[in-house]
């Protein structure tokens, strides 16, 4: 029995009696736990976490890329990286060049590093942003109800009924090319990115938004919050202090396989040729270079792929771990 | 003396799909400053939603207040804004509710869950409020409170959570707390300790308090002054030896009777009230009592009695005289 239900005087009883029946192996089992101090929730999470081998193993990948991609740049510069050098192009994987090279003579290795910290940076950052819609537009329209709900909730409707590539598609369009290049930290990102990381925050917050309402939905009714405002509490701290702390798992879980979702769209629309734009590298629009090749030179594409393969699957077992570990329902087991 | 609390034809009907349901239809009283007064009946009465609304705690949709006055110190709360209400809420009215289980939010500490109220109501800095909440802490019979504070709801029992919910409730000296049924959800002896609790803090704090519940043994024990609710009506106001001693309504009398009594033979029967409450969808019109009451004469089908003094200090709505029989 888990600590957290130890509180409960029903399942406690239940337990016991369980307990006088059952084998003496249980009984001595029950005891064992009965003594050691209660678990916190974070003990208790990461016990579920651990034993969902697939997200721990996704979880070590995860670090490895972030390690690779960050770490990779003390080891070859952004100049390298864009260098082209027309008479090395086309180069199968040497020594020189791991990788290869591709059909400008740039290296593929470094290329990829500094793609795999453009493509992590957007899927961060659109996460971000669809958290932050999601979060205020689902909590807003779950705690308070009524008009405001039906006018927030359509306009989610809205949103999801516009196929999402094609707005994306349509967005990237539309603002490609309007925002200057920004320099921070001595790198020059183009600012492609920023419009990518903006229209695929803006058009992936609805799903959240529906979860985080359907939290508030059923977490609004509880007995907790009527002892809140009953103490004075405002509607706002109700909302930010007391609910949404409540609803953390699934939005964890939705925001953690949101950056996957977002790292693919950001490949998809590069490869389309509609994302960040070159020099600047991703690994979408390595892809987007590759695609005439795809036989004669397989080391153009398959690198940067494998790369974005392993990261959406890392981050998917990730997310089908932290599900598993933090619903508070498999908390039983 | 002024009453703390005065309400007055407090009327609360919630606008539900299946119809308009009359919960709370038009009912007077008061508390004084440092009294306790017991409000009973059975479920579904209308004894926490009154409460509630005296608060302003009732979803507004589908509840609505729909008339009356609450004057607390001679201020209309239901013509307080959200705003106006925070401010009352937890310092000069606090509420603690039926289910500790589930009234303390299971993410948040226990200390912060007590501190929110003190930097909130009495703008306290957090060292100062840590010390106040272990303070309450011990106030309520939880020693070592400063190790709990960064406890979890769900590393207590539910006797420790209920006298956490008290210190919550204490924390800003409120002049008033409504208790909703607060040992219903309690074993029996885990019950006995916190109304001696609140008891004794009740006397030394010298607040009033509304003490709702179904629990008539209770009620003998700490009440100054009873009131029984019946289908959101009040039919007995009376003081508490007066009440059980003299009842004079038709249900408070078979709710007594009701009541399991140590002399009575093993075998017997114990008595009950025949029917069902009346459904709170149809708009009340006679006496609520009329179709379980064994007095019940025409005029009760068609009109329903108002409150009315029979003896000092006490009061029913009923147009017969139980004594008797006869029609008052």
């Amino acid at each position: 029995m888990p600590g957290w239900i130890r509180g409960s005087g029903m399942i406690e009883k239940k337990n016991s009696m369980t307990a006088v029946t059952a084998q003496p192996k249980v009984a001595t089992l029950i005891q064992d736990e009965l003594d050691t101090p209660p678990l916190t929730l974070g003990q208790l999470t990461w016990r579920r976490f651990r034993r969902h081998k697939m997200a721990l193993i996704g979880g070590i990948v995860l670090i490895f890329l972030f390690f690779y991609a960050f770490g990779g740049s003390l080891f070859a510069s952004e100049k390298y990286a864009n260098f082209n050098d027309t008479s090395i192009s086309m180069q199968q994987p040497s020594v020189a060049h791991p990788f290869g090279t591709d059909a400008i003579g740039r290296d593929i290795l470094a290329r990829t590093i500094y793609g795999g910290q453009i493509s992590l940076i957007i899927g961060l950052f659109a996460v971000m942003i669809e958290t932050f819609f999601g979060i205020l537009v689902g909590a807003l329209a779950g705690y308070y109800g009524g008009v405001l709900d039906n006018i927030l909730m359509r306009i989610t409707e809205a949103m999801l009924n516009i196929p999402e590539i094609f707005l994306l598609i349509v967005m990237a369009k539309f603002f490609s090319g309007k925002i200057p290049d920004l320099e921070i930290t001595g790198r020059t990102f183009s600012g492609s990115v920023v419009v990518i990381v903006v229209i695929i925050g803006a058009t992936s917050w609805m799903y959240l938004a529906r979860i985080v309402r359907a939290e508030f939905l059923s977490l609004k009714e509880n007995d907790f919050v009527l002892a809140a405002r009953a103490t004075g509490t405002s509607n706002a701290e109700i909302i930010f202090r007391h609910i949404l702390p409540n609803s953390f798992a699934p939005i964890v879980v939705t925001a953690t396989l949101g950056v996957a979702n977002a790292i693919l769209a950001e490949a998809y629309i590069s490869f389309l040729g509609l994302g960040v734009q070159p020099p600047t590298a991703t690994w979408g629009n390595m892809l987007d270079g590759a695609n005439n090749y795809l036989d004669t030179a397989p080391w153009l594409w398959f690198f940067p792929a494998l790369l974005i393969l392993l990261t959406v699957l890392s981050i998917n077992f990730l997310g089908d771990g932290l599900r598993d570990a933090l619903d508070p329902r498999s908390r039983a087991s | 003396m002024t009453a703390l609390l005065e309400v007055n034809g407090l009327r609360t009907r919630f606008h539900t799909p299946e119809g308009m349901v009359y919960a709370v239809n038009g009912i007077s009283f008061h508390v004084d400053e440092g009294e306790t007064l017991a409000v009973v009946g059975e479920s579904g009465c209308g004894k926490s939603v009154s409460m509630l609304s005296v608060l302003q705690l009732i979803m507004v949709p589908p509840g609505e207040i729909s008339g009356g006055v609450a004057l607390y110190r001679g201020q209309d709360l239901l013509k307080k804004t959200d705003n106006e209400m925070e401010a009352i809420r937890g310092k000069e009215i606090s509420m603690i509710f039926q289910d500790p289980m589930t009234s303390l939010n299971p993410v948040l500490t226990i200390g912060r869950q007590i501190i929110e109220s003190l930097r909130k109501h009495i703008g306290m800095d957090q060292k100062t409020a840590e010390h106040r909440a272990v303070e309450l802490l011990d106030l309520v019979g939880i020693s070592d409170g400063l190790r709990h504070l960064d406890d979890y709801p769900h590393q207590f029992s539910g006797g420790m959570r209920q006298r956490v919910m008290i210190a919550m409730s204490l924390a800003c000296n409120p002049s008033l707390l409504i208790a909703d049924e607060p040992t219903t959800a309690l074993d029996v002896t885990i019950q006995a300790q916190i109304v001696e609790l609140i008891t004794k803090i009740r006397q030394q704090v010298g607040m009033a308090v509304i003490w709702i519940t179904h629990d008539l043994g209770v009620v003998a024990g700490i009440a100054d002054r009873v009131i029984v609710m019946y289908a959101g009506f009040i039919v007995e106001e009376a003081g508490v030896d007066a009440m059980y001693e003299n009842p004079r309504h038709p249900y408070t009398s078979a709710l007594l009777n009701a009541l399991p009594r140590v002399d009575q033979r093993r075998g017997e029967r114990l008595k009950s009230i025949a029917g069902a409450p009346p459904s709170l969808l149809v708009e009340p019109s006679g006496c609520p009592f009329v179709r379980r009451c064994e007095y019940a004469i025409e005029r009760c089908k068609i009109e329903n009695p108002p409150l009315t003094l029979v003896e000092p200090a006490h009061t029913i709505a009923c147009w017969v005289d139980i004594r008797t029989g006869v029609p008052r």
